[in-house]
């Protein structure tokens, strides 16, 4: 699922206009498994799967499978449609510098949530 | 050919509030029983669009939808530059009535979103006398933080656009999309600070858990209605407050936490019968 973040949002030129100014390391990470998205000019240039030693990144995302599973539904179960729902149910922590993430929250947003379009078509 | 208006009149309302004079903005639509309506946390009456449009609602009722001060085309009161706006129950309550009074409605239903789904349950509890009925939309008696609220004011952050960006998740996935988008424009244009003001009631001083059980639906009628997609104020908090004080509730399919602004129709179809059940009383 991760792995067609990229491509999906680099083909929405009105979602790589809303992160045109977006220049970030994140991390995604499912369970245990991390993995590296770099994000510049609203583009995600650069895809990097863990483990690693020394990650370098500015905020991640941490949730299980199982949840990561269901938020990817393209229309998710009650409580599972939105990352801070996820949040508040101590289901998804978001950890580290938060500021490129709260910055641009509704590009992140999308961009997270990219996988559901991919399952739609 | 003849300009098209809308049948809402919005007009500037001039009235001490806390002591302070304001200029407030009101519109309002249609003629009987007022139902005052109250906006959600750093938005403004524009929510209201769709039930002030709806002849089926205007042809009983008088609905007027204010700008709370801060809000919308409400600006704040003189010397506001010099302080923090931070919302309280005590002031919330006081503001409504205060309005009520300074448009010399006799025992009207208010109904509330989120915050205001909140502060109905103060006025139910305080203040039962003064209403005919209330309705809370979104109301649960506490909403624990889940994100850091100094977000939502700080320069290097924009502040429209992480208030529009908090909130975006609590609309339906199955709204319609220009209304979905119109809602968060509402969050896009508040004033910096204002929602950050607002969560301090509704995360903060405007917990009402221990006095639910207090409240004499008998007293004033109390009707809920919570969209399902809300994680904010959850179906589960709504229920607790129906169990409590034996309000009937009704959990909203397909909407979310800004059920009039995000699908007006849809929402209508809910409210349609609370209303006629308030007519009948």
């Amino acid at each position: 699922m991760i792995d067609k973040i990229a491509g999906l949002v680099n083909a929405d030129p009105r979602l790589v206009r809303r992160g045109r100014f977006v220049d970030t390391t994140f991390m995604i990470a499912i369970d245990d498994a991390p993995t590296l998205l770099r994000v510049q000019e609203g583009r995600v240039t650069k895809v990097t799967q863990g483990p690693f030693i020394t990650p370098d990144y500015s905020f991640c995302l941490r949730a299980s499978r199982s949840v990561w599973e269901k938020f990817w539904q393209p229309l998710p179960p009650l409580g599972y449609t939105d990352i801070f729902a996820l949040v508040k149910q101590k289901l998804m922590r978001v950890e580290g510098n938060l500021h490129p993430f709260m910055a641009n929250l509704l590009y992140f947003k999308d961009v997270i949530a990219a996988p559901r379009r991919e399952i739609k078509r | 050919m003849n300009p098209r208006f809308e049948p809402i009149t919005g007009r500037y309302l001039h009235l001490d509030l806390l002591g302070k004079a304001h200029r407030l903005y009101v519109e309002e639509a249609g003629q009987g029983i007022p139902l005052l309506c109250l906006h959600t946390a750093g938005s403004d009456a524009r929510q209201f669009r769709g039930v002030l449009n709806d002849a089926r609602v205007t042809q009983n009722f008088r609905v007027i939808a204010f700008d709370m001060p801060w809000h919308g085309k409400s600006s704040p009161p003189a010397g506001w530059q010099d302080a923090d706006y931070q919302l309280t129950s005590r002031d919330y309550v006081r503001m409504i009535l205060e309005v009520a009074d300074a448009l010399e409605l006799d025992r009207p239903v208010a109904m509330g979103c989120s915050i205001g789904g909140r502060i109905v349950l103060h006025l139910a509890h305080e203040h039962p006398q003064r209403f005919r009925a209330l309705v809370g939309l979104e109301s649960a008696a506490y909403t624990d933080a889940y994100y850091d609220l100094a977000w939502l004011n700080r320069p290097d952050v924009h502040g429209g656009m992480v208030c529009a960006g908090v909130i975006s998740g609590l609309v339906a996935p199955v709204a319609p999309d220009t209304e979905r988008w119109e809602t968060l424009w509402h969050y896009m244009q508040s004033g910096p600070g204002v929602f950050k003001g607002d969560l301090h009631f509704y995360m903060l001083d405007g917990d009402i858990r221990d006095r639910v059980d207090q409240i004499d639906t008998n007293r004033c009628p109390l009707f809920l209605l919570t969209g399902e997609y809300d994680y904010s104020c959850t179906s589960e908090g709504t229920l607790d407050i129906a169990r409590r004080t034996g309000a009937p509730a009704t959990i909203m399919q397909g909407l979310g936490h800004f059920p009039m602004s995000e699908d007006p129709e849809k929402f209508i179809t809910y409210l349609l019968p609370v209303l006629e059940k308030i007519r009948a009383l």
